[in-house]
């Protein structure tokens, strides 16, 4: 995953989505990422990020995606940043029409 | 956040789908490269039809294949490959295909410049055309110039310029980057394997163990600048990974569909040792992917042989098995380009590459027939009979065992 913009803050309370161009396999480890744009390759080694990745759509913003999907607050900071580094990459992009 | 094994110690366990999959559309060719990987040149007159060829498309989409890598022979000579082309992008099944650049027109430059679902490979192997054709043939450097120029004036950003390091091209590095970045496209280098008839050539070919790290040194300075299909990972003994799974993938991530079915574990291994099976077999390729023996066993844990008491084993993980094996070499013991020099004393100790009866890559569609002994390369002129009944179909034929 590329880490430029992984530092960037992750906006949780905005509507997120997995980016049209990007496929999901799901893999025993978790799963794997293309974006058939950039042509990268992502691997998600933890299944609650996969959760929480494929419901972004559904919730008004990304915290409300990663409480559904069990995420505890504690933990909550770790999947920020695995969300950033998504959103840095390009597999995930902020929704329109709120 | 963690997972139990790291990500690398998975893989080895195998996957759903492979992530790199190599389907080689035709052995037919124009050119006939001293180094080429399948020994292609003549088409094979039971290779997959259009419609066997959608049934697997299909099933790569249902496998989630994110995307194949097409190659050849050159794939863009068969008569129905923009159409497969158009069916795999239609099933979300993307392409990157490698070629010469033969068919690369401004028409065809623009449609594939319009779709994210494709990519391309030029391959080129010098940065002169001296260089280049000695090893891919006269005119080879020419058309894939033309091809480059035409892909960029039709704004195609980021296509691949792939060239394999050779000991000829070794020090052009900088002059393909260059020759990449003037067409807009990414420099992508890859290791020559003495696979195919590159195992002809190999001794003649592969890098000198300077030219290795000076090869590395370089990739390092480089970073992700340089893509390289994670084929250096040999190269990691020398301190740090290049970026990359740096892993021997065969049947684990990788594996190729040659042009008549057959699936093998790896692109650089065409032999009947590395056949899992072929598509048109009941399941097709999705259960020769996840349930052949072959598969089944290269995805056990591997023992490191005579690498497990090296210092640097974590790093290359004994290298590439396909080197190896068409150099004679145990599978569980160094890499013939070793960095640490195993390799070279592990090949003085079998009698040398080309000292011992080596295994014969099969199958074998050359269009001239096959030398049965290391050829050299004379840079410059297209490979020579060695005697004018060389000729003959049958010269040079050496019946293979098993």
């Amino acid at each position: 995953m590329s880490t430029k913009a992984a530092t960037a803050v992750f906006d949780l309370d905005r509507p997120w989505c997995l980016d049209e161009r990007v496929a999901v396999r799901p893999e025993p480890f978790g799963a794997l990422l293309y974006h058939f744009g950039t042509r990268r390759l992502t691997f998600l080694k933890d299944p609650m990020v996969l959760a929480v990745v494929r419901s972004l759509a559904e919730h008004p913003d990304a915290r409300s995606a990663c409480e559904s999907a069990g995420v505890t607050a504690r933990a909550l900071p770790a999947y920020q940043q695995a969300l950033a580094t998504l959103a840095g990459s390009l597999m995930i992009r902020e929704r329109d029409g709120r | 956040m963690s997972s139990p094994l790291p990500l690398v110690e998975q893989f080895q366990h195998g996957l759903a789908a492979p992530i790199c999959l190599t389907w080689e559309l035709t052995y037919a060719c124009n050119l006939s490269c001293v180094h080429c990987l399948s020994s292609s040149g003549r088409r094979d007159p039971r290779e997959l039809t259009t419609a066997q060829c959608k049934a697997l498309i299909d099933e790569f989409e249902r496998m989630q294949v994110f995307y194949v890598n097409v190659g050849g022979g050159e794939p863009t000579v068969r008569p129905d490959f923009w159409e497969l082309v158009d069916y795999a992008v239609a099933h979300r099944v993307g392409v990157k295909f490698s070629t010469n650049g033969i068919r690369i027109t401004p028409e065809v430059a623009r449609r594939l410049a319009g779709s994210d679902y494709v990519d391309v490979q030029i391959s080129l192997d010098g940065a002169t055309e001296r260089v280049n054709d000695a090893v891919r043939g006269a005119g080879s450097y020419r058309t894939a110039l033309r091809a480059m120029r035409t892909l960029a004036a039709a704004g195609f950003d980021g296509f691949k310029l792939s060239v394999v390091v050779t000991r000829q091209n070794a020090g052009q590095l900088d002059d393909f980057a260059a020759l990449a970045d003037e067409h807009g496209a990414q420099l992508r280098l890859t290791r020559l394997r003495p696979a195919g008839r590159g195992a002809d050539v190999w001794d003649e070919l592969h890098p000198t163990s300077a030219q290795q790290r000076a090869v590395y040194d370089w990739l390092v300075s480089r970073g992700e600048n340089v893509l390289t299909g994670d084929s250096f990972f040999h190269l990691a003994g020398y301190g740090q990974a290049l970026p990359g799974l740096n892993l021997c993938g065969a049947g684990r991530v990788v594996c190729l569909v040659d042009p008549v079915g057959d699936v093998y574990a790896c692109p650089f291994a065409i032999h009947e040792s590395f056949l899992a099976g072929n598509v048109r077999g009941d399941g097709g390729f999705t259960r020769v992917w996840r349930e052949s023996e072959l598969f089944a066993d290269l995805r056990r844990p591997q023992s490191g042989g005579a690498c497990a008491s090296c210092s640097a084993f974590d790093a290359c993980r004994g290298g590439c098995m396909a080197a190896k094996f068409f150099t004679g070499l145990p599978l569980d013991g160094p890499d013939p380009e070793c960095v640490l020099g195993h390799g070279e004393a592990a090949l003085a100790a079998v009698g040398g590459a080309g000292g011992q009866t080596l295994p014969r890559p099969t199958p074998d569609h050359s269009r001239l027939p096959r030398q049965s002994s290391p050829v050299p390369v004379t840079i410059g002129r297209r490979r020579p009979p060695s005697r004018s009944c060389d000729e003959d179909p049958l010269a040079g034929f050496v019946p293979r065992a098993g």
